[in-house]
């Protein structure tokens, strides 16, 4: 049994389709990263998968129950962090895990000892008596992640668990995710448009764009399939970029302020590109050889133009309300 | 029905509501002014066959007033849950719909029926003369009343989607309740507009209801008031969690 599959799992709003015939499948005591750039789908597919939100064609399954048909067995055995933050802060920290206990119906007294084990986890142990609303926002999103995995969830799923933290917070639980998947018998699935959290913390990751996988494979694979080196040149004239095509040890060109060509052995070309540009009268200003990371495999996969997010005045609201909450 | 997840909504809206001391105390020290003030002021009108005097008549209508605010509030506090994330938490959870919903509502009233009776209790320094059997009964009526006016506001919490419209259930909703229940006036010499109005506002009957239990008077019959009070709890808690089912 897969973790989770999906296969050909669509959800259209209005004009848009969010998510595109996505088929994936998870195996059970992975971490899964979904990759993408912002409106790509991943939370779309990542809330049809919690069951918050209904397919509009297509199925999934999670630990073997349909979202559609088993969508009370699916809740029972995940775990979920949400993107925004979710806690009640008048509530302590305590009491926001007691109360997430009693709504997944665990037993009482195991209950209480899985509280303290996590609060003991995150680090929240001596702070756990305190209304939530004084915490800051790496103790919220540490406190979520311990009321996730309260009521021992098969599958853990984590939305943009970093998004909006400091570099040390970040760090931290980037480490708390980590030892979870060693320590507990659990999948972790999560989304995130940072590549340094994907390649630090994922087994695979499926990069997605305009609601489809473009890539899936293990951080290192996927490095690999789009060449071993990277070039960035600094052209005189940047419009005569798409001129290095033309050599056949060039995989890839993409133009841009600066051009990046994907290429095998950067070392040995370096020198023939150079030859070609004197040919071809083309002014290089600056030559850089570098390793390929998971950012250059997603800008590879996914472009460079710049998305903006469409926030209507009540996402603003909302967000402003949210940051008061702080 | 998850009885262990209704619970735990219940007393979650009870600690959080308690933790709120301003809101606590304003929203008593409402009740203290209009019986005070309005109580004062109108103190000596005179309305046609009332046979107590007016700070007694409006002692339980000020009482409704009270559940009323309250409940209402607390129904709406749904929104709050919605903007701040915590609603997610909920709805995500194995709870069914209607196990939340039913928490709201217990919560809700509990929240209700614990101001109300704070009132009650500051009832003599107005006049009201309580006994054991008076209190007893007047808790348990506020508990019913209350069950309708939260399911009304998780109703209109549902259709209404951000706080900015709170002001306007206030005008459109709170006050022609409150001001069309005979809890300020008595409904026997009302202008003919305003009689069908005042008969299919539930709170009428709660305010009747009460009227009957600490004064012995009352417009119908107490029989009367609680079949209308039972069917408006039956059919707000209905058209509550088919709306909550279907909009959240």
């Amino acid at each position: 049994m897969h973790a989770i599959e999906t296969v050909e799992l669509t959800r259209r709003f209005s004009n848009v389709t969010a998510v595109d015939k996505l088929s994936v499948t998870v195996e059970v005591g992975e971490v899964f990263g979904l990759l993408g750039p912002n409106g790509a789908g991943k939370s779309t597919t990542l809330n049809m998968l919690c069951t918050i939100l209904k397919p509009t064609s297509g199925s999934a399954s999670v630990n073997g129950f349909d979202v559609d048909r088993d969508p009370g067995d699916v809740r029972k055995s995940i775990g979920i962090v949400f993107q925004d933050p979710s806690i009640d802060g008048r509530l302590t920290g305590r009491e926001n895990l007691e109360m997430h206990a009693e709504l997944y119906e665990v037993e009482p007294k195991t209950g209480g000892e899985r509280i303290e084990e996590l609060l003991k986890l995150v680090e929240l142990d001596s702070r756990a008596d305190e209304p939530a609303r004084n915490y800051s926002g790496g103790m919220k999103r540490r406190l979520e992640i311990a009321r996730g995995l309260i009521h021992h969830p098969k599958v853990l799923f984590l939305d943009e668990p970093t998004i909006g933290l400091d570099p040390q917070t970040r760090a931290k639980i980037w480490e708390y995710v980590k030892r979870l998947s060693h320590e507990e018998d659990i999948t972790i699935v999560l989304t995130t448009h940072y590549m340094e959290e994907a390649q630090m913390l994922c087994d695979r990751v499926g990069i997605v764009d305009y609601g489809r996988i473009v890539a899936l494979g293990s951080p290192t694979e996927l490095i690999r399939e789009i060449g071993e080196d990277i070039i960035t040149l600094g052209l005189q004239d940047s419009s005569r970029a798409s001129e290095f095509e033309s050599l056949d040890f060039v995989k890839k060109v993409r133009p841009g302020e600066k051009t990046t060509l994907l290429i095998d052995d950067g070392n040995t070309s370096l020198p023939k590109i150079f030859d070609f540009a004197s040919r071809k009268g083309i002014v290089i200003t600056s030559a850089e050889v570098h390793n390929p990371t998971l950012n250059d495999v997603f800008l590879h996969y996914v472009g460079r133009e710049l998305r903006e997010e469409h926030a209507d005045s009540k996402d603003g609201m909302k967000a402003f309300m949210r940051r008061m909450r702080r | 029905m998850n009885t262990r997840a209704a619970k735990t909504i219940l007393v979650r809206e009870v600690r959080v509501h308690l933790r709120d001391r301003a809101s606590v105390i304003s929203s008593v020290a409402r009740s203290i002014l209009w019986l005070v003030v309005f109580g004062g002021g109108f103190g000596a009108a005179r309305f046609s066959g009332l046979q107590v005097n007016y700070q007694e008549f409006l002692f339980p209508g000020v009482i409704a007033m009270s559940l009323l605010f309250t409940s209402i509030r607390s129904g709406t506090s749904v929104i709050w849950d919605r903007e701040f994330g915590f609603m997610k938490e909920i709805l995500v959870s194995p709870a069914s719909r209607f196990s939340i919903m039913a928490g709201k509502v217990a919560g809700g009233a509990a929240i209700a029926v614990m101001e109300g009776t704070i009132i009650l209790f500051i009832g003599p320094i107005f006049g009201a003369k309580l006994t054991l059997f008076k209190v007893a009964a007047s808790i348990a009526l506020m508990f019913f009343i209350s069950i309708s006016l939260v399911s009304i506001g998780l109703i209109v919490a549902t259709v209404m989607k951000t706080f900015e419209g709170f002001q306007t259930i206030m005008t459109f909703l709170i006050m022609p309740m409150f001001f069309m229940s005979g809890a300020l006036f008595p409904i026997n010499t009302l202008p003919q507009w305003m009689t069908p109005i005042v008969a299919v506002n539930p709170l009428t009957y709660g305010v009747d209801a009460l009227r009957i239990v600490l004064l012995g008077i009352g417009q119908h019959s107490i029989i009367t008031d609680l079949a209308v009070l039972a069917a408006a709890a039956v059919a707000t808690v209905a058209l509550g969690s088919q709306a909550f089912r279907n909009r959240e």
